[in-house]
């Protein structure tokens, strides 16, 4: 993994796995999105938000199973118990995990996951939280690995100019190094993502942190958001996936990677840009209301979930002036170089007056109103379900039974936002125990469940993400804010479908110079992928070469779903 | 004994899987219709407008542009003349022809209502078809399909590229194919493999059998339209950096079949910031080699030409006023570039009143004076023969009061 270099070139000569392009626009994007923001235009913004969701939107509707059509599965046993648990809280299970399952019992299991901190954790793993991708705070992330990193060499080329204007080639060479440093800061968040979710013992959090930074997604496609994208995960997601709600909404939302990727950072009070000239006043005009339309519609309370326009617009008066640190901001608030954020609270575009949110009054005073604001909203009961919706077909079933998310509600609002007391009544449900194998995998956890069940060696992460760019799921480059599905409909497609034939039949024959399926018999691998003698999938593995085993079972309809 | 073979001689491909579908889509091609198609190309980067189709009759053309500006029609690398004021850029020769016999249209000072300068929101909003909405889970070109009369063909719709774009997401399946892997070996290309694949999935009665089904279709229809001379002549690498070369191969998959209704190519390295060029120069390469694929795939498509319409388009236009490298950065309006038989073309659409500053969006673009999806919505309607309830769930929300391209196509 960590011979990750962004020089190294591809090599795809592999079967089909073509045009695993380096991720997909990242490349041509890179740094040149210097003014690239959603600068829109608060009547455009208006026209599209006349109601909570104006125009039909497309935000998911919750759609619940019909109860009546429970399907009847036989009980399971306890091997059986073992893999469905480990197929839905870990990305796959190894025939290890099986036998440690069976020998520790399934409640034990589920307790020991849920306290991610009581598993150690090995070197390799514990280690990458040192990456400066990962370790360094967004300040020190921006002014090391930023453009503005090469100011002092684009003055001294600006001085020795003979014409003092900067020449277009030192320009080119510059944007270049730039763009390096991109791709090396992208090689050790992505590294880290992949090596932990194939290799960390503590499954359920790595999991939970796809779930979460899903539900809070930013793209670090977007501008700046390409060094932010590890400290975000690192600060914002991670020490919460497991704990209380009321900290991932706070965390996410004072973090500079969201402020930038919703555009927050430029959310103003109108009355105060009037006042300002020239080029800040341009930037700064006015409200933004994209970040606060999203922490109701998408982090909180769901599209349904009883908000108004006119709410959106107060929340986004409340969020005035949350913005992210700038050099300008540095001289006057030296502070912001420390914060784990990268947040920087200007009083100067604030709107201080008194906001009505849902009904309820938030007094202007500064800062601490969203404070005031993100406590509502992590208590409503349209949270409450709009989370436990999500948990509920993320680790039960696309179309879940309303009853169940109506449990999960319940513990949710009882335990203040408790995610572990949540996920403890989902993982002991019986909707839970009756589900097994009935979700189609994503591609990230179609690769990382290939890869654990097989012991993978990694040599290079990169052609493992353009396999992720080749399914359409690209690694941190979801664009849009409701983040990447997880159900079936998003993803089970005749082309993917092959891609990822295509490339089970590569790395199970060790065709892949990625990564290496290591000291794994297909006996193991058909006890993992918990196969029957008598079904078609182990009969034609059974009569198949050698050589071809751990391909088939890695490219079966089987392994496909969990 | 190759994978087709094996595919025809196996027990488990019997020809109740196979022949059955395969009569529907190859005779039975929508009568509505008419094997109508619309190609997107859609360029990445923002493409310099101005230099595409250049306004060499405002003399602030020149002005603006001092070192980037093209030479007016007749000097050295100069422009070929569309109408005394507009002019063509001379990369663009291979489509002069069909604006001489009025193919080709452009409309100019047309783009997205979402004055976005980032190229990842503004494409985003360009291919969901939706500006300024951020949570949109399908992409317009998808969602033209799904109001198209079903071919059920598995290339009805063909992405040209192994990742799926964002235009082309939402509930119809459409095929990728990356043009780059065209002759080189999939799994399935060997027997032993494909055999097995084949029993383990063709056996089931699910959503995954039917996928592979219509995946393992949609591969072999590829390999049949290209297989001999394509394959065969240059081992199918075509460079995918520009559109010279595989616009060949598209024309061939295109052409004569009526089960085919869209198709997206995307093509980047138009960010030009630095060292344009003119008449010549950076931009100018890549023009030629986009020119050059257009007219390949225009003249592969032989009489069916009459059935496409090709649609080029970008995510914004670029200042006006050229920078201090030799660039331009990220604008605002742009020109829409539209091929096609049945195109009322050898004209330039639009409202662009010249460029003095009044006339600019915020005094250094171009203005958007006509919404990108009005040309689309003229195309749908005159083309594909969309009705008008169909037309309003291709752009949801949106209410086109602009009838100055009614007569975009010939009725």
């Amino acid at each position: 993994m960590r011979s990750f270099s962004p020089k190294v070139k591809l090599s795809v000569s592999v079967m089909v796995l073509c045009s695993m392009s380096f991720p997909a626009g990242y490349a041509a994007k890179g740094g040149s999105d210097k003014d690239g923001s959603a600068d829109m235009s608060r009547k455009a913004r208006r026209a599209n938000s006349k109601a909570a969701k104006p125009d039909g939107g497309v935000s998911e509707r919750l759609k619940y199973r019909d109860e009546g059509q429970k399907a009847a599965t036989p009980p399971l046993n306890d091997e059986q118990k073992a893999r469905h648990l480990l197929n839905r809280i870990s990305f796959g299970p190894r025939n290890e995990d099986i036998d440690k399952v069976l020998s520790i019992g399934v409640d034990r299991y589920i307790d020991e996951q849920l306290e991610p901190q009581s598993i150690a954790l090995p070197e390799s793993i514990a280690k990458l939280s040192a990456e400066p991708a990962l370790k360094d705070n967004p300040a020190q992330l921006f002014l090391s690995y930023g453009r503005d990193a090469f100011d002092e060499m684009a003055k001294a080329a600006k001085q020795q100019s003979m014409t003092g204007k900067i020449d277009a080639q030192v320009k080119k060479e510059i944007g270049q190094m730039v763009r390096d440093n991109y791709q090396e800061l992208f090689g050790q968040v992505a590294g880290a993502r992949l090596l932990r979710s194939v290799n960390s013992p503590r499954q359920l959090e790595e999991v939970m942190t796809d779930f979460w930074f899903n539900h809070f997604n930013v793209s670090m496609n977007k501008g700046l958001d390409h060094l932010w994208i590890g400290s975000y995960e690192e600060v914002a997601i991670r020490p919460h996936v497991l704990g209380k709600f009321r900290d991932l909404l706070g965390d996410t939302a004072h973090h500079a990677a969201m402020l930038f990727y919703l555009d927050n950072w430029q959310n103003t009070a109108p009355e105060k840009y009037k006042m300002r000239p020239g080029k800040i006043g341009k930037r700064f005009a006015g409200l933004n209301e994209n970040y606060a339309r999203e922490l109701m519609e998408l982090h909180t309370l769901g599209v349904d979930g009883g908000y108004s326009q006119k709410d959106v617009v107060e929340l986004a008066r409340v969020l005035t002036g949350h913005g992210i640190i700038s050099k300008s901001s540095i001289q006057k608030y030296p502070a912001g170089l420390n914060s784990k954020y990268g947040f920087y609270f200007d009083s100067d575009r604030h709107d201080f007056s008194d906001k009505i949110l849902l009904g309820h009054i938030i007094r202007g005073r500064g800062a601490e109103e969203v404070e005031e604001a993100l406590d509502l909203l992590a208590k409503h009961p349209s949270t409450a379900t709009y989370i436990s919706y999500k948990l509920a077909q993320y680790f039960v079933a696309d179309e879940p039974p309303k009853s169940l998310v109506d449990k999960l509600s319940k513990t949710f609002t009882a335990s203040g936002g408790d995610i572990k007391a949540t996920m403890k009544a989902l993982l002991r449900s019986d909707d839970f125990w009756s589900s097994a194998n009935s979700k189609y995998k994503s591609p990230y956890r179609y690769l990382i469940s290939s890869l654990r069940v097989s012991n993978a060696s990694i040599q290079n992460s990169r052609p493992l993400l353009g396999f992720l760019n080749q399914q359409g799921m690209p690694l941190y480059q979801c664009q849009t804010p409701d983040g990447y599905k997880n159900t079936e409909k998003a993803w089970l497609s005749s082309s993917g479908l092959l891609q990822r034939i295509n490339f089970a039949t590569a790395y199970g024959a060790g065709r892949l110079p990625a990564a290496r399926a290591t000291g794994v018999e297909p006996e193991q691998l058909i006890r993992v992928v918990g196969l029957k003698p008598t079904d078609t999938t182990a009969q034609v593995v059974e009569t198949s070469p050698k050589g071809l085993k751990i391909s088939l079972l890695l490219g079966s309809p089987e392994f496909m779903k969990y | 004994m190759n994978r087709r073979e094996f595919l025809k001689t196996s027990a488990a491909f019997s020809f109740s899987l196979f022949g059955q579908n395969l009569a529907g889509w190859a005779y039975g091609g929508s009568k509505s219709l008419e094997g109508k198609k619309l190609i997107v190309v859609f360029l990445r980067g923002a493409v310099d407008g101005l230099s595409v189709v250049s306004p060499y009759g405002d003399s602030r053309y020149y002005q603006a542009r001092p070192t980037i500006g093209i030479a007016q029609p007749g000097q050295k690398d100069g422009l070929l003349d569309l109408d005394s004021y507009f002019g063509l850029a001379p990369a663009l020769a291979p489509l002069l022809p069909y604006w001489k016999d009025k193919s080709l249209a452009f409309v100019h000072a047309c783009g997205s209502p979402e004055n976005t300068r980032s190229h990842f929101d503004a494409q985003d909003y360009m291919e969901s078809g939706r500006p300024g909405v951020k949570v949109v889970d399908s992409g317009w070109l998808n969602r033209v399909l799904t109001q198209l009369p079903n071919t059920k063909s598995p290339l009805r719709g063909i992405n040209v590229g192994a990742t799926m774009p964002r235009i082309l997401q939402g509930p119809e399946n459409v095929a990728s194919y990356a043009p780059q892997s065209i002759g080189k070996r999939s799994a399935m290309d060997v027997p032993v493999v494909a055999e097995a694949f084949s029993r383990m999935y063709t056996q089931r009665q699910d959503t995954l059998a039917a996928a592979f089904k219509e995946g393992i279709q949609a591969q072999d229809m590829l390999n049949e339209k290209l297989s001999k001379e394509m394959v065969a002549a240059n081992k199918g690498a075509p460079s995918a950096k520009s559109f010279k070369g595989f616009g060949q191969q598209l024309g061939k998959i295109f052409a004569n079949d009526p089960s085919i209704q869209v198709a997206f190519v995307a093509l980047g390295g138009f960010d030009t910031h630095v060292n344009q060029g003119a008449g010549k120069g950076q931009l100018a390469n890549q023009l030629t080699g986009l020119g050059t694929g257009l007219s390949d795939l225009i003249s592969n498509l032989g009489d069916d030409y009459k059935n496409t319409v090709i649609m080029v388009m970008s995510e914004f236009g670029r200042t006006v006023k050229e920078n201090g490298n030799g660039g331009t950065d990220h604008g605002h309006g742009n020109v829409m570039w539209i091929l096609g038989g049945n195109v009322t073309g050898g004209k330039v659409y639009g409202k662009l009143d010249g460029l003095s500053d009044d006339k600019l969006f915020e005094g250094r673009d171009l203005p958007v004076t006509t919404d990108f999806r009005t040309p689309i919505l003229a195309v749908c309607e005159a083309h594909l023969n969309l009705e008008k309830n169909k037309l309003n769930d291709v752009f949801p929300g949106f209410t086109n009061n602009d009838r100055s391209l009614d007569q975009l196509l010939r009725g």
